[in-house]
């Protein structure tokens, strides 16, 4: 275990977990994002911030080739995202399912381990085992049969959490895994984020409260649409910056969007 | 209790399956004695009225609803009778084939979808038919009728998904345009078929389903159809399960989301298809719905609800072909559709999970214990000022079984809160059942064992209002509303996060933050 | 000849006036489903009043009768409450509920008229396609001339839905709009919802005995769809639904009548051909509709794309001049340089000159002097947004060409004018290259 653990660490900080190069997204009428170019430091854990409609959720979405791009590459550990699933997990907003589904916890996070139980193979007990494992390190062993409704929300987050860490994965995509949640499972969260710090995984989580940012993040990345700075939380995390991310938006950036869509609709 | 939901439902499942084979190895059996060639045999059943065992009684004439007797009920159930026990089989084989499939559907959130799909089915019936008139081929050969109906049933749905996808409509616009509009050039069609030396007759079983023109080999391709629907279920199960909870995480792992949508609305198209001559073009939606649908009532699980709804499905066909054969002119379609309904009324009002009367009970049963712990908290805090005057000062301890009691009177009790005293008083009947209190006269004085949980629910009370005044910053005259609402859904882990939060670590009932007298203005 | 039709006002006469009144009731009422997105509500509702027509005929004995009318309302609306009901009891979706309801209820009226079939004459098949053809046999006195009854019963309604939608009007449209704020300002939303609703019923059983309640869906459903593909405004919406409905039923009829006879049948069902006819319109609708057609989009598209190699193909050539390279070039020199298909570089090429923004002599193409303003303002755009981009936005230099690229083709003279004034009239873009000046039209002072 150990030596396998130390070989994929290894090879974590050999390959740049995850590198974007002039992406671009645009989409529909939501927020778009402009040539976005990130390299992401392995074994750590990044803070994704900036305002609603920043594009933050969009991006990692691009990575993750849910939604086309207009532009740009992305590679993950050195290769693209198709080639490399399998170490990428990946944690969704709580909104983007129905949770009156008939499920119980533990069938949702045991979902993080269809991709390796392979094609119509049933889940056997060695699975269920391994996804009981990932609930109690997210602090919900007890709770695994419950139907996922009957879940509180932090609990929900922390199943999905689960999900994600059943996969074992060295780099994790988080959508505001923080939103909403109660401060045992704001808790529970961080402890598992340093916990995977420290067996050498990155995390990128998209976070909200600025407050926490420096506690819980040492390598942050402030995104309006752009990049406006990216770096570790000490150099970059700084007021001008903020001020840059959340302040006034490049007004004629907007203005020339909104008449690319209204000519593509229009004309 | 799941465990055995599942044990009864794979063993309902087993007997289709046995009596299946049955009907099978003994149609093979009599196919190779050739008491019956198959052409005389699908001409016969087209021409029957219905199955078989009422063919001598019904006659133009009578039409009355006639009540068989006992021997045919007996020989219905053992399904002595060789064509209906193939037609029996085939349509409970479909029942199941569809109420797992709809499983998956109705999760999907695309439950009429199928509707659309059937009924663009009717126009293709009919150019098949037309088709294969002209170029003199078996005008009934039900392959041929069903390929027509695929092709138009899928040109349908496409057409759905490309309005959909590619136009400012709505689903619900696109579903319905393409139903109305299918089925109305479909009616246009089988009016010019009518005028085509009159033999166009059984087409019209297509639209409310008669299983009495099924003949063997139909039955048979309707089975295998199933069968196969059955089968791709059971080993895609996972996968379905994933598209349909969450479909973006499955395309994030690298499940082809799309494909596994067109697996999905393959399965569809099948038991639509393949159920048109059962159950009707109309109705057939209503297999892949109600036992689904009623289902979900019954369990949490989706393997256990996808069990269920199969099951459901396959007594629905098994019932409601039967009854169409024994009693006359009952239309299968309808009558299986009645069947199911039944099942999902059954299921809404008894179903274990989410039925209306488990869902009653627990209301009911929230509500005794939200009364009682009302009941007790009044009758600790009315009875505090005594109990700290005597310099016990709230302290509990709980190995302390003897002690002198404090009465408070019913009057103070009714003051408390706005309950009525029929109410107050079941609930202190019930409370002194449980032996948490005492009848003391003209009021009440809690045991030993009322003082210790009053103690512990006041505490609970407390520290939630001290929470919410010092971290929530609620002013002291409103927290008692507050907490009255969320203090019977505290949960442990609450509580003790609380006491940590709040730093009151020892057991003693906090003194509460607001003068307890004014609650009761 | 391809048109022989027999056409008899008497009969088909009153025949098309059924099919356009039961049509025109209809879709009245449909603009409102569509926009609610309950559509397959309306469907739901004309199915189940089966089994209220059926028990209906087992009481009074009688077809055409006052209770049957109301017991076949009465579930109709049940239908639409029972749908509200099992989603709130159950918790099931709403599809899957009004499935539920409706599919039942249309099996019990099955069961209920077979099993009555010899004390009624009402067959499924009537239900489902009506009999519009008969229409004009059942007539009734009205001021001394005979109309049939039908046509009697659907004026009635349909005059009854005009007044609905015209007294209700803004209620509709708020209710329909946000049902929250409808609710919220005191005009509840449910009530507007069961009126609806009842109104759907009373249409569904009015006309289901003359054209069968699949025209009903239809008719329903299918003309408001289109004019919702036609239009942006709700009385247009209305109107045009109504015209297309009335277009349909005529056609329907002449397609009933004229169709069959090509391929040498007789004739057909009037109202699944009504149907048909809606959908053919709608199909049209769909593909060719001002703004939301499918086709239209994809020609705006591809216009769109030869328009952007246009400007392209003249920026190229103002480039080139403004370096003093040969200004003329070949076609398929252009090809390579743009990267576009020969086609799409053809279509531009034609285009321009049209314009006259370039002139073609033996291939080789050049700027004229209007084709020069307008490759000067797209160069000028182009350099001043890698200016605000390399200074405002801090982007990377070496991505800076890409972005004004796109940009260049969606800046007017008003957002040019905003972006050299943001950055104080820069001259030279952050590659050295010149600023060119907008050249001023004539007539327009500073």
């Amino acid at each position: 275990m150990n030596n396998t653990l130390s070989e994929s660490s290894a090879t974590a900080t050999k390959a740049i977990p995850l590198s974007i190069d002039d992406l671009t997204v645009a989409y529909h009428r939501k927020p778009v994002i402009w040539d976005v170019s990130l390299d992401l430091p392995a074994g750590s854990l990044v803070g994704v911030v900036g305002p609603n409609g920043a594009g933050k959720s969009t991006l990692l979405k691009a990575v993750m080739d849910l939604i086309p791009r207009a532009s740009g590459r992305i590679k993950v550990f050195g290769e693209s995202y198709a080639d490399n699933r399998g170490r990428v997990g990946y944690v969704p907003q709580r909104e983007s399912v129905d949770w009156d589904f008939p499920v119980d916890a533990l069938d949702v996070v045991t979902m993080g381990l269809y991709r390796e139980i392979g094609w119509c193979f049933p889940v056997r007990k060695k699975h269920r085992q391994a996804a009981m494992e990932a609930l109690r390190r997210v602090g919900m062993a007890d709770l695994a049969n419950r139907q996922i409704s009957q879940l509180s929300g932090g609990q929900q987050q922390r199943t999905f959490l689960a999900r994600a860490l059943v996969q074992d994965a060295d780099l994790y995509l988080m959508d505001e895994p923080f939103a909403a949640v109660d401060a045992s499972t704001e808790r529970a969260i961080v402890d598992v984020l340093r916990d995977m710090r420290a067996r050498g995984k990155t995390a990128v989580v998209i976070h909200h409260d600025l407050q926490t940012v420096a506690e819980y993040f040492d390598y942050v990345v402030l995104l309006n649409m752009r990049v406006v700075a990216h770096g570790s939380v000490k150099d970059v995390f700084t007021p001008e910056n903020l001020q840059k991310t959340y302040g006034g938006r490049l007004t004629l950036l907007d203005e020339v969007t909104e008449a690319m869509r209204h000519q593509r609709r229009k004309l | 209790m799941m465990s055995r939901s599942v044990l009864i439902a794979c063993g309902v499942l087993a007997w289709i399956c046995f009596l299946a084979m049955l009907g099978f190895a003994t149609e093979l059996g009599l196919q190779q004695e050739g008491l019956q060639s198959e052409g005389q045999e699908a001409i016969s059943n087209i021409e029957a009225p219905n199955v078989s065992l009422l063919k001598s009684r019904s006659s133009i004439t009578d039409r009355r609803l006639e009540w068989p007797t006992w021997e045919q009920w007996w020989s219905l159930i053992l399904l002595r009778d060789y064509n209906t026990r193939v037609v029996v089989l085939g349509v409970t084989l479909l029942g199941a084939a569809a109420g797992m499939v709809g499983s998956f559907t109705l999760l999907r959130k695309r439950a009429l979808m199928g509707d659309a799909l059937s009924h663009a089915t009717l126009p293709g019936i009919g150019f098949a038919f037309l088709l294969a008139n002209q170029l003199g081929w078996d005008a009934k050969s039900l392959p041929l009728l069903l390929f027509g109906a695929t092709a138009t049933g899928l040109i349908g749905l496409g057409v759905v998904l490309v309005i959909r996808h590619s136009t400012r409509l709505k689903e619900d616009t696109a579903l319905g345009a393409v139903l109305s509009v299918f089925f109305g050039g479909g009616v246009a069609l089988l009016s010019v078929i009518q005028q085509m030396d009159g033999h166009a007759a059984g087409l019209e079983s297509f639209i409310y389903g008669k299983t009495a023109s099924m003949g063997i080999r139909d039955v048979q391709l309707i089975a295998a159809a199933a069968l196969v629907c059955i089968l791709v279920s059971f080993l895609l199960f996972k996968e379905l399960k994933l598209l349909c909870f969450d479909g973006q995480f499955a395309s994030s792992r690298g499940f082809p989301a799309i494909r596994l949508d067109i697996v999905l609305m393959g399965l569809v198209v099948t038991v639509c298809i393949v159920g048109l001559q059962a159950v009707g073009l109309i109705l057939v939606i209503a297999l892949l719905i109600i036992p689904a649908a009623a289902a979900r009532f019954w369990t949490e699980k989706m393997w256990v609800m996808f069990l269920i709804s199969g099951c459901i499905g396959a007594a629905g066909g098994m019932v409601g072909a039967g009854m169409s054969a024994v009693f006359a002119r009952l239309p299968s379609g309808a009558m299986i559709v009645l069947v199911c309904t039944v099942f999902f009324l059954l299921s809404m009002v008894f179903g274990t999970s989410r039925g209306i009367l488990v869902r009653w009970l627990q209301r009911t049963q929230l509500n005794r214990s939200i009364d009682r712990q009302h009941l007790l908290r009044a009758a600790f805090e009315l009875a505090e000022p005594k109990r700290v005057s005597r310099g016990t000062d709230n302290e509990i301890v709980p190995q302390d079984g003897h002690r002198e009691q404090v009465t408070v009177s019913m009057q103070a009790l009714l003051g408390k809160r706005s309950w009525s005293s029929w109410r107050l008083n079941r609930s202190i009947d019930r409370a002194a059942r449980d032996s948490l209190l005492y009848r003391d006269g003209d009021g009440i004085s809690l045991t030993a064992r009322g003082v210790i949980e009053a103690a512990r629910l006041t505490r609970q009370h407390r520290l939630w209002e001290i929470f919410l005044i010092t971290h929530a910053d609620f002013a002291p005259s409103q927290v008692d509303r507050q907490a009255d609402a969320i203090e019977h859904v505290l949960e442990p882990e609450l509580i003790r996060e609380l006491v940590s939060l709040l730093d009151h670590q020892d057991i003693v009932v906090p003194a509460s933050p607001h003068p307890v007298e004014e609650m009761k203005s | 000849m391809i048109f022989a039709i027999s056409w008899n006002w008497s009969l088909d006469g009153w025949i098309v006036l059924a099919g356009i009144l039961a049509a025109v009731s209809a879709a009245l009422l449909g603009n409102f489903l569509v926009l609610r997105r309950m559509s397959m509500l309306g469907d739901a509702i004309s199915h189940s009043v089966l089994p209220g027509l059926a028990a209906a005929f087992f009481i009074s004995g009688t077809r055409n009768s006052f209770p049957m009318f109301i017991g076949a309302v009465f579930v109709g609306v049940l239908t639409a409450y029972l749908t509200q009901w099992i989603r709130g009891m159950g918790k099931v979706d709403e599809g899957a509920s009004m499935g539920v309801v409706f599919t039942s209820l249309f099996a019990l009226g099955l069961v209920l008229i077979v099993q009555g079939a010899d004390r009624v004459d009402l067959d499924p098949g009537c239900v489902l396609y009506g009999a519009i053809e008969q229409t004009p046999l059942d007539q009734v006195q009205l001021g001394g001339v005979g109309v049939p009854r039908a046509v009697v019963t659907l004026g009635i309604v349909t005059a009854i839905n005009t007044l609905f939608v015209l007294l209700f009007y803004k209620e509709l449209k708020l209710s329909s709009f946000d049902p929250a704020l409808s609710t919220s300002s005191g005009l509840s939303a449910g009530l507007m919802h069961y009126l609806l609703m009842t109104l759907v019923a009373i249409t569904a059983v009015a006309s289901f005995e003359s054209v069968g309640n699949i025209l009903v869906v239809a008719m329903l459903v299918v003309p408001p769809a289109s004019a919702y593909m036609l239009t942006d405004r709700l009385p247009v919406m209305i109107g045009l639904s109504v015209a297309l409905a009335t277009l349909a039923a005529v056609l329907g009829h002449l397609g009933a009548m004229a169709v069959p006879a090509w391929f040498g049948f007789e004739s057909t069902t009037t109202a699944g051909m009504m149907a048909v006819a809606s959908g053919l319109i709608m199909l049209l609708a769909l593909a060719f509709a001002p703004r939301h057609g499918i086709v239209v989009k994809w020609c705006n598209q591809r216009w769109l794309a030869i328009s952007i190699l246009c400007d392209d193909i003249v920026a190229l050539l103002y480039r080139r001049e403004e370096r003093q390279l040969p200004c003329v070039v070949l076609e398929n020199e252009l090809c390579r340089e743009l990267q576009a298909g020969t086609w799409s570089i053809y279509f531009s090429l034609v285009w321009l000159q049209q314009r006259g923004e370039t002139t073609d002599a033996n291939q080789q193409i050049a700027l004229t002097e209007k084709g020069r303003d307008r490759a000067r303002n797209l160069v000028r755009s182009h350099r001043l947004w890698e200016n605000y981009l390399a200074s405002q936005a801090m982007v990377d230099g070496n991505r800076l060409h890409g972005l004004a690229e796109r940009f260049e083709h969606f800046t007017g003279r008003e957002l040019r004018e905003q972006l050299d004034k943001e950055m104080d009239a820069p001259s030279h873009d952050p590659h050295g290259s010149v600023i060119p000046v907008e050249k001023r039209e004539e007539g327009t002072s500073l």
